[in-house]
């Protein structure tokens, strides 16, 4: 089973059909128990930095998650989900993250638009089993702030948007992606069943 | 690079598709869900619904085709059309929607747009600009209620007022344009998209894939929206993104 770790942020539905679809069972759940008994977990998030910060707090989900990213099991943070794995945010003033990656989170800063929507295309900086055999291309990106890891092996993809912007990270077991997998068509779907099978496999 | 988008509307009345589709190849030419998967497999970047029912069963309707596109699309969808508060917007983000689009709704309560930003985030919330030529002040008023009404707003003066609220991107649609088929409001459009510092989506008058070469080019938009064109299959999408790329535009 797949939990889909619900602290109130945004639409875990798209989220759960898309892992449905490629023949997992997820579940939606805010229960500490089911996500740790889960064989895998995905971290979803749209919305600010703080405030799903003080979700998982208020929760008690934020201890659940940091209790299952240490027992090794597959976690995969999307979009505001990957932002929280960091240590910090300068998101409507700086709010502590949940520390898993050492990095934080900044501004897009520059004379051109933002948020950073719409379709973008993966570089990938370093091998990774979440993407091994699969070629590069275009994923949708929405979001206006971006991660800065602080340690170089960490990072696993890149876009380009007026500067290189992180868009897949992973240590570990645990992964990020800036971009929605399950709004990225058929890249975003192998990329999501990457993150199932590694799972599923333990 | 970020690639420009291209984004089919479709109309949908108490959970149909009205504006008239000619696929062939469609079970159910009128049920949205699938004409939504034909798009998303015809390489559509985003889709658009735009309910016009006017009932509310209608709109309750759409919360159910919402649910349902949801569980078969891998692109994002917007929903628009009778939107007029936070409930609502509440109530179709969580069937699985990705943004929201409000028009005649943020005129009225311009509070809707920075409540909508505020709960759900910016990226959700698309406020949808009809716009048409003043000749009087030599620019662009803005119209309400599907382009009949016009509101005395000047259309440069709301687009940033919008975006100060917190909407994430704007969809302005040319009422001078909108069915001609002779292109995008170029004028417009440009007017519009350097006023402001988020994505603009430009609606009205695509005829073919150099319109949107235009639109991109010269009105400096992020993205076109097209309805009939496609409905009537007068050209696809994938005819129009492989013109585009053959022309040099960067499309997925």
């Amino acid at each position: 089973m797949i939990a889909i770790i619900d602290y109130g942020m945004g639409n875990l539905h798209s989220v759960s059909k898309a892992v449905e679809r490629l023949g997992y069972e997820a579940a939606v759940t805010s229960s500490p128990e089911a996500i740790l008994a889960a064989e895998g977990a995905i971290l979803p998030g749209v919305g600010a930095f703080g405030d799903a910060m003080r979700n998982l707090r208020e929760t008690g989900l934020e201890d659940a998650v940091k209790a299952y990213a240490a027992s090794g099991k597959p976690l995969l943070g999307i979009c505001l989900g990957m932002q929280l794995l960091f240590e910090e945010s300068e998101e409507h003033g700086v709010h502590k993250g949940l520390g898993l990656l050492p990095g934080r989170v900044v501004r897009f800063k520059g004379d051109y638009k933002v948020p950073h929507m719409g379709w973008n295309q993966l570089a990938f900086t370093q091998p990774s089993p979440l993407f091994d055999g699969l070629k590069p291309g275009y994923v949708y990106f929405v979001h206006s702030y971006h991660a800065l890891p602080e340690r170089p092996e960490d990072l696993l993809a890149t876009t380009d948007y007026y500067q290189p912007v992180t868009a897949i990270v992973g240590r570990g077991s645990l992964y990020g992606m800036q971009f929605h997998p399950e709004k990225s068509g058929e890249l975003g779907m192998a990329l999501l069943e990457r993150f199932l099978s590694i799972a599923r496999a333990g | 690079m970020l690639a420009k988008r291209i984004i089919p509307c479709l109309d949908v009345k108490d959970g149909r598709v009205v504006k008239g589709v000619n696929f062939v190849n469609l079970k159910d030419a009128g049920d949205p869900v699938e004409l939504a998967a034909l798009y998303d497999r015809e390489h559509a970047d985003e889709l658009v619904f735009l309910d016009i029912s006017a009932s509310h069963e209608g709109r309750a309707t759409m919360v159910d085709v919402v649910r349902r596109t949801a569980g078969e699309i891998t692109i994002p969808f917007t929903v628009g059309g009778g939107i007029a508060s936070v409930d609502d917007m509440k109530r179709l983000l969580r069937a699985g929607a990705d943004k929201i689009g409000i028009n005649t709704a943020a005129i009225r309560n311009p509070d809707l747009i920075t409540d909508g930003a505020k709960m759900f985030g910016s990226q959700c919330i698309v406020v949808a600009i009809d716009a048409k030529f003043n000749p009087e002040w030599g620019e662009w008023e803005v119209y309400t209620h599907g382009g009949r009404n016009p509101t005395g707003i000047r259309a440069l003066e709301w687009a940033k007022e919008a975006q100060r609220r917190g909407a994430g991107e704007l969809l302005l649609t040319s009422m001078d344009a909108d069915g001609t088929k002779d292109g995008f409001d170029l004028k417009l459009t440009r007017a519009v998209s350097e006023s402001v510092s988020i994505p603009v989506i430009a609606s009205g008058g695509a005829g073919n894939a150099q319109h949107f070469a235009d639109v991109f080019a010269e009105g400096k938009a992020d993205a076109g929206l097209a309805a009939s064109i496609f409905h009537y299959k007068e050209v696809t999408i994938r005819e129009v993104k492989d013109e585009l790329r053959a022309k040099g535009v960067n499309v997925r």
